[in-house]
């Protein structure tokens, strides 16, 4: 992977997205954090409900009523010194935003393209409105390469999406977000109904278009194990907070949030002795119904009293600036604040991320 | 080529508790022009009710060859796992094993008897096998209460024999499965419970009439991550101390390692691999079975993987001849194309159905199969008789 520029691309400060209003709002996302750096793919991990979907529809301001956006920044830097905040920018500065600089990948994007239009009409629209000067031939030429791009033949043009396999509409899918060229490009769960083949074909394809065109990319999924091989960065999230936020192999050795260390020891290896794994007991809290304090210490295994009152804040650890674009590690735990040493699993060395390539 | 061929039961020291020889289910296809109605005929065979009697083929003679020549052995107190893509028929497996379908071919032996095929027989063989669905969220009734879902099953199929009243006996379930105190979850409706307690419920009702075998159908696809091992685990305990053989369908091979004792791989309606978990895993000898392991999420793995058979599976209405992975098997021979491979035994208990564990071909047989005309390497080529939507139909329910 090329090593990325510092440049921070998108910077997002203290987002808050509520869906509805009043006492009864729930709080989808509170208080999130996260610098997208150029050419990164920063991996955004949860569980559902865990508010993952709803930050990104609140970056792209594109998330629907009752959702809200009730607080924070979004800037994106399309060019060092220029700044967009997403938040307060004009309808008509976001519809030339959006597709242009960032796209995005919807969920089941599989199901997204419309049954009745061919792929080449879905394709060429993004041009058509976006580049007002193509010719249509041009459009044509231009959805053809776009198809190629991702590895379907440019005959394909005149199918319908019924016409195409799981894996062929996730492809395209993904040729359209790129039509126009961004910088950034959100991923919502985007291989998740797919075949575990499939889904590293199309990985391996992103990889390589990412190389080539040097988007940036927050990639959104569940799968952490997977999230930790290809992202250069992840965030985690629960219940709407972010709790620890790292470079990915840091992460994967080292994590620092006991809910990070419960997600890590709920995939089963591919390789070495069968170990019990315990995953973590209880389920994801109801977001109407947040427990007090750390909205993770029901289910943690290292809960002190503190913990049951006091929310902890996602805090940047001390000493750990570690490689990838230079993200400062951040966990929100108590154990974490320094007042005493964490447990050893929590402590792990991190290890040397100038010899791995991320 | 739809030869019966040993597909890898391990070697029996005592009869197995449940076992299919050479099972074969064939769904008519009504009009077989393109793969689009084959998906189409899937559906409409799994409703209409055509027996082999009635022969297989639909009005074109075109059938999908869901499931060719299968054979497994459940043994008790072991986790036997299936491992598959959307479309390999694992479902369908699993579906002739609860006999919710009819085998156009092949037997079914419980404790080494061909099962009965009476109203009385097949109930008694549901009493035996039990089958927990993906989705929790719409296997159990959204109008009915916990206690309706595990009293049916008892109502129906008599109480239990220790003479309990029908409440202890509910409790005890709700206890076997880790949702104490039971009394809290009994006037619960499905809504008001989490997908990993739904599919706890799910797993009681399946076990309230004590049955030997549990078929767990992708049990834990839906749920969140941090839940799935709790369940995972609730089935390892049950397997070990309730004695029961668990027929473990999944497409997640890492979490077949886990679970399981054996795992059975399957590709294209047939069996490619079979052996004990680590075994299949660690050295594994299919192509196939190599291909899945080198594209499964593994943070272990430094750089990318190198995929060595990319593409699509194959039509099922027309399966390639010989090998159904030959025309994307890196190592393909003349003999694949030709010939379907026999399971041949790699090591004790690990069956591979690949002629490259062949000792005894030919020359010409074992020359490498000449590459086809167009590149198969692209992803589209195969794509032309890929089943429209194959990739989402692992979630049928939630749709």
């Amino acid at each position: 992977m090329s090593v990325p520029a510092g440049h921070p691309l998108l910077e997002v400060r203290g987002l808050c997205a509520d869906y509805g209003a009043g006492p009864d709002a729930v709080h989808a996302v509170i208080g999130a954090d996260l610098v997208l750096h150029r050419g990164e793919v920063l991996g955004l991990a949860g569980e559902s409900g865990s508010g993952k979907s709803t930050l990104a529809y609140a970056i792209t301001r594109l998330l629907r009523a009752p959702g809200m956006i009730t607080g924070g920044s979004v800037g994106y830097y399309p060019q060092p010194g220029t700044a967009v905040d997403l938040l307060s920018a004009e309808e008509g500065t976001l519809r030339v935003l959006r597709w242009s600089q960032i796209s995005v990948v919807m969920q089941s994007a599989m199901n997204a393209l419309n049954p009745v239009l061919s792929i080449g009409s879905q394709l060429t629209d993004v041009l058509h409105a976006h580049r007002r000067d193509m010719s249509k031939a041009a459009r044509r030429a231009r959805a053809a390469d776009l198809l190629a791009m991702v590895g379907i033949a440019a005959d394909r043009l005149g199918s319908h999406p019924h016409e195409l396999s799981g894996g062929m509409r996730q492809r395209v899918m993904i040729a359209m977000a790129l039509a126009l060229e961004p910088q950034v490009v959100i991923m919502d769960e985007p291989t998740t109904a797919l075949d575990v083949v499939t889904q590293r074909e199309i990985l391996q394809e992103l990889t390589e278009l990412r190389e080539r065109l040097g988007f940036a990319v927050l990639f959104i999924t569940h799968d952490l194990s997977l999230l930790i091989e290809i992202a250069d960065s992840i965030a985690v999230m629960y219940a709407g907070r972010l709790v620890e936020r790292a470079a990915a192999k840091a992460l994967f050795r080292a994590p620092r949030h006991p809910y990070t260390l419960g997600l890590l020891s709920s995939f089963p290896g591919l390789h070495g002795p069968k170990q019990h794994l315990t995953g973590i007991p209880g389920s994801p809290p109801d977001l109407r119904r947040l427990p007090s304090g750390c909205v993770f210490h029901p289910r943690c295994s290292y809960v002190m009293d503190r913990c049951r009152t006091d929310a902890p804040a996602l805090l940047p650890l001390a000493g750990a600036r570690d490689g990838a674009g230079g993200m400062q590690r951040a966990a929100a735990c108590w154990l974490q604040d320094g007042s005493a040493p964490p447990p050893p699993e929590l402590a792990a060395p991190v290890p040397d991320l100038a010899g791995s390539q991320s | 080529m739809t030869q019966l061929h040993e597909a890898a039961p391990p070697p029996a020291t005592s009869t197995p508790l449940l076992e299919a020889r050479g099972l074969t289910k064939h769904f008519p296809v009504h009009h077989a022009v393109s793969a689009d109605r084959a998906a189409h005929g899937v559906r409409r065979g799994l409703l209409g009710r055509r027996g082999p009697g009635m022969g297989a083929a639909g009005r074109g003679g075109d059938v999908v060859h869901a499931v060719e020549s299968v054979s497994l052995a459940l043994d008790e107190a072991r986790v036997t796992a299936v491992v598959g893509e959307s479309g390999s028929g694992k479902s369908t497996l699993a579906r002739l094993l609860c006999r919710l379908v009819k085998p156009t071919a092949g037997q079914l032996l419980l404790d080494g008897d061909p099962v009965p095929r009476s109203g009385r027989g097949r109930r008694e063989y549901a009493r035996q096998v039990q089958m927990v669905l993906q989705d929790p969220f719409s296997s159990l009734n959204p109008v009915h209460e916990v206690r309706y879902h595990l009293a049916r099953p008892l109502q129906v199929h008599g109480p239990d024999e220790a003479g309990r009243s029908l409440d202890d006996t509910i409790a005890a379930l709700l206890e076997r499965v880790a949702l104490a105190p039971a009394d809290q979850f009994l006037r619960k409706y499905p809504h008001e419970l989490s997908g990993g307690q739904r599919q706890r419920v799910a797993i009681a009702r399946a076990l309230a009439v004590r049955p030997r075998v549990l078929l767990a159908d992708e049990p834990v696809s839906m749920l969140d991550v941090s839940i799935r091992l709790g369940i995972l685990n609730l089935l390892g305990d049950l397997c070990e101390r309730e004695r029961l053989a668990i027929l473990y369908i999944t497409h997640d091979i890492a979490s077949a390692r886990y679970l399981a004792d054996t795992i059975v791989v399957m590709y294209a309606g047939q069996v490619v691999e079979s052996g004990p978990a680590r075994t299949v895993t660690d050295q594994p000898a299919h192509p196939y079975t190599q291909l899945l392991l080198s594209a499964a999420p593994d943070p272990e793995r430094d750089g990318a993987p190198t995929l060595v058979g990319r593409g699509a599976p194959p039509s099922l209405v027309t399966p390639p001849a010989g090998c159904r992975f030959h025309p994307r098997c890196p190592h393909a021979m003349a003999v694949c194309a030709t010939a379907a491979p026999p399971g041949f035994d790699v090591a004790a208990g690990h069956v591979s159905a690949c002629w490259l564990q062949a000792r005894d071909l030919t020359a010409a047989q074992a020359s490498p199969l000449a590459p086809r005309g167009g590149g198969n390497t692209s992803p589209d080529d195969t794509s032309s008789n890929d089943e429209p939507g194959g990739g989402d139909d692992v979630s049928p329910d939630t749709r």
